[in-house]
């Protein structure tokens, strides 16, 4: 069931640039729905918004807000995809919506924004994502090997770095069918501190080992590996393939190699 | 009104960046009960925009660097308007803070001898800035998130602080709202650090988000303590320009620092004509000296070539590209052009690589082969909160700030780098000084049951209005006045003019009208920031007005010469029964041993 509120007005005085090159997207309009409500429900808003040239969703969202629903709740910080805040569900994709080009959908048809799925909403396009600030704080932290040198080489750095700028968009954890369809936050830990564990285990003066909170607390067994964390990635991590596949094969090395299992039990190790 | 619940910690912090974690962390592990407040989720700070690198003198890559030319060049910089103590401190303790930090877990780009590398910045006469990639910023916050976890802080998340508390002239704690649910807090505190960082968004074109409203300046004037310095806003000069939704983003300084060329529409490099001349002889002669300089980076090694001229000051370079733009050599959207793609693609991805894809998915430009479209973007502001060195403590008792939000570090003008490495150094002093000053108080200071209701009741105020102006309406005209009026280059009728503007304003901000209920609704957070833009932007006027000269980020079209009598003073401003008053405080004097480090007599540079 959609409510339309249209808000027609007549374009935003230009912000001061320069007129820019005609790219004939100057002129027409786009039409967003947004989901409006709470924890209770709610519904889809119509907005006719004016575009300009290399408009993002949350562009629009923001001329919404500033002209007819200043109660429009979004999270949002650097508007340039470096802080992760504004995730959403843009055409049904999790995506940030800073980087959601309006110019990339089709031109007339509706656009809809909704939250997160798989986070409580708290309101429009605002969910609760405290659990992932839960799940992060029982990670055992950074532990430096005993006797570091603290030198290391720039490939070491490189490899590392997929895993380190990660920006908590959390869009992986939406997306994530073990936490999306199977509701499982209690047992699994998601793709986001997958890849936080792989830049720690991967840290070339990091001495902790974590494979067994992976298999016990973390749940890294749940995942079957469908890739869709990878697909949604707004920094472009090889989740599935270079997080939690080598620390899937670093638990089973550590617990079901059967020739270490038999060292083990015969050297009490 | 239902009854408020209070939270009671030793010392609070408000705001959740770097210096604000720092300070929590250094509170924390001294054994105080920590409270750390952010307006955003945790990580979300703005420190984690920061690109290009810290500032610190490690003499990893230039051995020559040393404390002292860290020190040197920062009141360079500052054009000798910084407190010298802050900028001592600041050169002395980077590096150990650096270390500190990769100590806790941060990984930074490396020497070929596996230690930390350090990139060229502009003012930094040896390359200087610990760096990974063009993510500096991330890696620090997530390093300090991690080390706040262990120290068991009780973070605040999405708590906007309105008001400060005092009991008998000492800090007693704050009142805030949960962005939430609506629901107000009584925070009962014996210290408070400030560590909410800038003002940006009392400018349109900003590269701040939307929690830079001078939040800290405006809580701590208005419980009596000084702002020093506010006409000092940095204007950096490469902001993006194209496409609208993007203008004022950012483009870091690492961009020039890796050997970016800046040409305006005719072509011409024009960054050496405005090289101020007692620094000429520290640039490259010609594009011949400036490329062999580049290429001595690029391949690691060290060179007697001298830096391009891109890197001068970021206040020059700013002033260039607008008077570039200004005298009709604009590039199409109203910028310069950046050029980087001269070098090869794939050291351009791997050093710059959120430039890369900023470029490549907002604006349809690939920097491996276009040059960038850049113009000034309103960044920081060196004015804030006068604080003690050592201690940074503010001129209220149990009142400190660090960061951004703190003044008397980078005195006229910042420099790249510094930024980063001053929030480390002062947020850890910050946090001592917090926590022992808390453990010396006998009793809890208390919070008078009236002024708590008060607040309750000026918060609520444009919730209960029938009716009244959009807060956004409110908003867009304050950036508009601040953008025509003040500034980059300033003149006194506009100032004036101005001024007249902020009064009305702030009348119609006080009348605005917020729909819709508590629940996290921005209009009403708007409602409250507003008050807090009002504060700033007034006394960045009001300074801008008294200071008849031109200065580092300060620039005058009717006093385009520095005043040497202005360069003793700091301009000042109290809250007073009838308003704001802004008046001259003497600048501390630089004791001999550091004068004597000026080895060259130190000149003042002329327009």
């Amino acid at each position: 069931m959609s409510v339309t509120e249209k808000i027609d007005r007549a374009p935003a005085p230009g912000p001061g640039a320069a007129p820019g090159p005609a790219d004939g997207h100057g002129a027409r309009d786009a039409v967003l729905r947004v989901f409006r409500g709470d924890a209770k429900g709610g519904r889809e808003v119509e907005y006719k918004v004016p575009i300009e040239p290399g408009m993002v969703v949350l562009d629009a969202i923001h001329w919404i807000q500033g002209h007819g629903a200043p109660d429009l709740a979004v999270r949002w910080n650097c508007k340039a995809a470096k802080c992760g805040s504004c995730s959403a569900e843009v055409n049904g994709k999790p995506a940030l919506m800073c980087k959601s080009r309006m110019d990339h959908f089709a031109p007339g048809e509706p656009i809809s924004v909704r939250p997160m799925k798989t986070f409580p909403v708290i309101k429009d396009l605002v969910t609760d994502v405290s659990w992932n600030y839960e799940v992060n704080k029982r990670i055992p932290p950074f532990k430096a090997k005993p006797g570091a040198n603290w030198r290391w080489q720039q490939s070491d750095v490189d490899r590392v770095q997929e895993f380190r700028k990660c920006i908590e968009c959390f869009l992986c954890q939406d997306v994530c069918h073990v936490l999306r369809q199977h509701e499982l936050k209690h047992q699994f830990a998601g793709p986001r501190f997958f890849v936080r564990i792989a830049g720690l285990e991967m840290h070339p003066m990091d001495g902790e080992d974590r494979t067994g909170f992976l298999k016990d607390h973390a749940g890294i067994g749940l995942c079957n590996i469908t890739k869709c964390c990878t697909e949604v990635c707004p920094e472009n991590i090889t989740i599935t393939d270079n997080a939690i596949i080598p620390l899937k094969e670093r638990v089973v090395d550590r617990f079901y190699d059967p020739l270490l299992w038999v060292w083990s039990k015969l050297t009490g190790r | 009104m239902s009854a408020i619940p209070v939270v009671d910690h030793d010392v609070l912090v408000i705001g959740a960046g770097g210096a604000g974690l720092r300070a929590a962390i250094e509170a924390a592990a001294q054994g105080c009960s920590v409270g750390l407040i952010t307006k955003s989720l945790l990580g979300k700070a703005h420190t984690v925009m920061a690109e290009g690198g810290v500032a610190a003198a490690l003499a990893h890559v230039d051995p020559q660097d040393g404390w002292e030319t860290h020190f040197k060049d920062t009141m360079k910089g500052g054009s000798f308007l910084n407190h010298w103590r802050m900028a001592q401190l600041h050169a002395q303790e980077a590096p150990e803070r650096v270390v500190e930090l990769e100590r806790w877990g941060a990984l930074f780009d490396r020497t070929p001898d596996g230690r930390i590398l350090q990139r060229a910045f502009g003012g930094h006469t040896w390359k200087r800035l610990a760096h990974v990639g063009d993510r500096t910023g991330l890696e620090m916050i997530r390093t300090l998130q991690d080390q706040g976890v262990i120290q068991g802080l009780d973070v605040h998340m999405e708590v906007t602080v309105t008001r400060l508390f005092k009991d008998g002239g000492r800090i007693a704690g704050a009142f805030a709202y949960r962005r939430v649910t609506g629901e107000f807090v009584v925070f009962r505190a014996k210290a408070v650090v400030i560590a909410t960082g800038g003002v940006g968004k009392a400018y349109r074109i900003t590269s701040n988000s939307w929690e830079y409203t001078g939040d800290g300046q405006a809580l701590a004037y208005d419980a009596g303590a000084e702002l020093i310095d506010m006409e000092f806003v940095q204007f950096h000069p490469t902001g993006m320009v194209w496409p609208p939704g993007v203008m004022g983003l950012l483009v870091t300084e690492g961009v020039r620092g890796e050997g970016g060329i800046l040409r305006n529409a005719k072509g011409e490099r024009f960054m050496w004509k405005y090289l101020p001349e007692a620094r000429r002889h520290e640039y490259a002669e010609d594009e011949a000296e400036a490329r062999r300089w580049v290429e001595a980076a690029v391949e690691g090694r060290q060179t007697k070539d001298r830096r391009p001229p891109e890197l001068s000051t970021r206040d020059n370079v700013a002033r260039a590209i607008y008077t570039e733009v200004r005298e009709g050599r604009g590039s199409p959207h109203g910028g310069a052009f950046l050029d980087i793609s001269y070098l090869p693609a794939e050291r351009v991805k791997r050093k710059l690589p959120s430039m890369y894809h900023q470029f490549l998915e907002l604006a349809d430009v690939d920097i491996t082969k276009q040059p960038m479209e850049v113009g000034p973007t309103t960044h920081y502001i060196m004015g804030g909160v006068r604080v003690e060195p050592d201690t940074a403590a503010a001129t209220v008792p149990g009142l400190f700030a660090a960061g951004e939000a703190a003044a008397g570090l980078h005195g006229a003008n910042r420099l790249g780098g510094n930024s980063l490495s001053d929030l480390l150094v002062f947020g850890r002093r910050a946090g001592a000084a917090a926590a022992a000053y808390a453990r010396g108080l006998t009793a809890t200071p208390q919070i008078a049951a009236a002024e708590i209701e008060a607040e309750a009741r000026d918060l609520l105020a444009p919730l209960e209005r029938g009716s009244g102006e959009s807060p956004y309406e409110v908003h867009r005209a304050l950036q508009d006045v601040m953008d025509r009026h003040v500034g980059i280059f300033r003149v006194h009728e506009d100032l004036e003019k101005g001024l007249g503007e902020l009064a009305a304003l702030a009348r119609r901000a006080a009348a605005v009208r917020a729909e819709g209920d508590r629940v996290y609704n921005p209009g009403w957070h708007l409602a409250r920031d507003l008050r807090n833009l009002i504060v700033v932007a007034e006394s960045i006027t009001r300074g801008a007005l008294l200071r008849k000269e031109s200065r580092g980020a300060h620039s005058r079209l009717d006093f385009t010469a520095m005043d040497p009598a202005l360069g003793k003073v700091n301009f000042c401003a109290r809250k007073a029964d009838s308003g704001m008053t802004v008046e001259p405080t003497p600048l501390p004097e630089m004791p001999a041993e550091l004068k004597a480090l000026f080895v060259e007599p130190v000149k003042e540079k002329v327009g």
